[in-house]
């Protein structure tokens, strides 16, 4: 098989899982960088719409290097797609696709299911549930927490920092809570 | 440590909970940035081509339907604890020749309060922040709006951070 072949394969977690574990030393010895991607938010609030609000009154310009590493995830989630895409349909496990499918999802072909993640859901309840109200709890909560799964739950937990294993229990506690609570009601609303 | 803001003289410090920081003392010009663009990109396509970036994912994880992201991130965090062992043991330096130093975490409620909120909010985006960048660039163009209203999120913690809990 061509290496390209392999290479359009998903690729499993235990390729995946070390390739993204080695951001964390690649990061600190090209220059001191500790591995976190939620603060790009914060800096680009910093360097947009600081509003005199002392959170975001700093050197942002010291941290661009932030912005730097998201844009080139944007441009590595065009790459991928479009030119190392897999050609097979996307495999999901059977018993969450029976619930999602009992719970009105019928799309299981692609990363998202486009009976929600799709541009003419914008402007309906849909997009305000699962666009506007969930990035807004992505971005508020992270910043709450000091970090996302990667400042805490790879950077934080590598490091043996015991606040980032807190900050990692709550963001699997309130993940579990909301798709076994939350979500069936949230999908029932909007069916 | 803490970051002095040249202009004002305001300082930022750890408790401000600042993740990915940048502990380098020499400024570092557009070109030098330009490597953490490549690392990015490398990232990125990880994330699209282990389908980390994908919701059904998600919600295999939070169902326990599948070991895969699991997996993604035991051997992540395995692999990043032993790479700072290591440069921790031998002291290794950065390609500017300083010590490598990562602050420490300093704990205060906003961990369990915001990573509950943050949790939620993942389950239904399918998303953390990282993978919000990944889905643009796959396409999905309605996460633009995800990211915009994360972004507003974001400010609002800022504004609203002196009277919450901490």
């Amino acid at each position: 098989m061509e290496i390209i072949e392999i290479i359009r394969k998903p690729w499993p977690w235990y390729v995946a899982g070390p390739l993204i574990g080695l951001t964390v030393p690649v990061l600190l010895l090209l220059g001191n960088k500790s591995f976190g991607i939620s603060s790009s938010l914060r800096h680009m609030c910093a360097a947009v719409i600081p509003a005199n609000i002392s959170f975001f009154r700093y050197n942002w310009k010291k941290e661009v290097w932030n912005l730097f590493f998201v844009a080139g995830i944007t441009i590595g989630g065009f790459a991928a797609t479009y030119w190392l895409a897999n050609p097979d349909t996307i495999v999901i496990s059977q018993a969450t696709q029976t619930t999602l499918a009992g719970l009105g999802i019928t799309d299981f072909g692609g990363l998202m299911p486009t009976d929600i993640f799709s541009v003419s859901n914008i402007f309906t309840l849909k997009g305000l549930i699962f666009f506007v109200l969930g990035g807004f709890l992505v971005g508020f909560g992270t910043r709450y927490a000091g970090g996302c799964t990667s400042g805490h739950a790879i950077m934080g937990l590598s490091n043996l920092q015991w606040p980032s294993l807190v900050a990692t229990i709550s963001f699997m506690a309130g993940g579990f809570a909301c798709t076994h609570l939350l979500l069936p009601f949230l999908l029932q609303l909007v069916k | 440590m803490s970051n002095i803001n040249q202009d004002t003289d305001l300082v930022v410090d750890k408790e401000d909970g600042f993740d990915g920081i940048n502990q380098q003392k020499n400024p570092e010009g557009f070109t030098a940035n330009i490597k953490y663009l490549i690392v990015g990109v490398l990232f990125g396509i990880v994330f699209v081509k282990a389908e980390i970036v994908s919701w059904f994912r998600i919600q295999e994880m939070f169902r326990l339907d599948s070991f895969h992201m699991y997996g993604v991130i035991g051997s992540a965090v395995t692999v990043g604890l032993i790479s700072v062992q290591i440069i921790k043991r031998f002291r290794l330096k950065t390609l500017d020749n300083e010590q490598v130093s990562i602050p420490d975490k300093t704990f205060n409620k906003g961990q369990i309060y915001g990573g509950l909120l943050f949790g939620v909010g993942w389950a239904i985006t399918g998303a953390c922040p990282g993978p919000l960048f990944a889905q643009i660039g796959s396409g999905y163009l309605a996460i633009v709006v995800t990211l915009l209203s994360a972004i507003a999120g974001t400010w609002t913690y800022g504004l609203l951070r002196p009277r919450l809990p901490h």
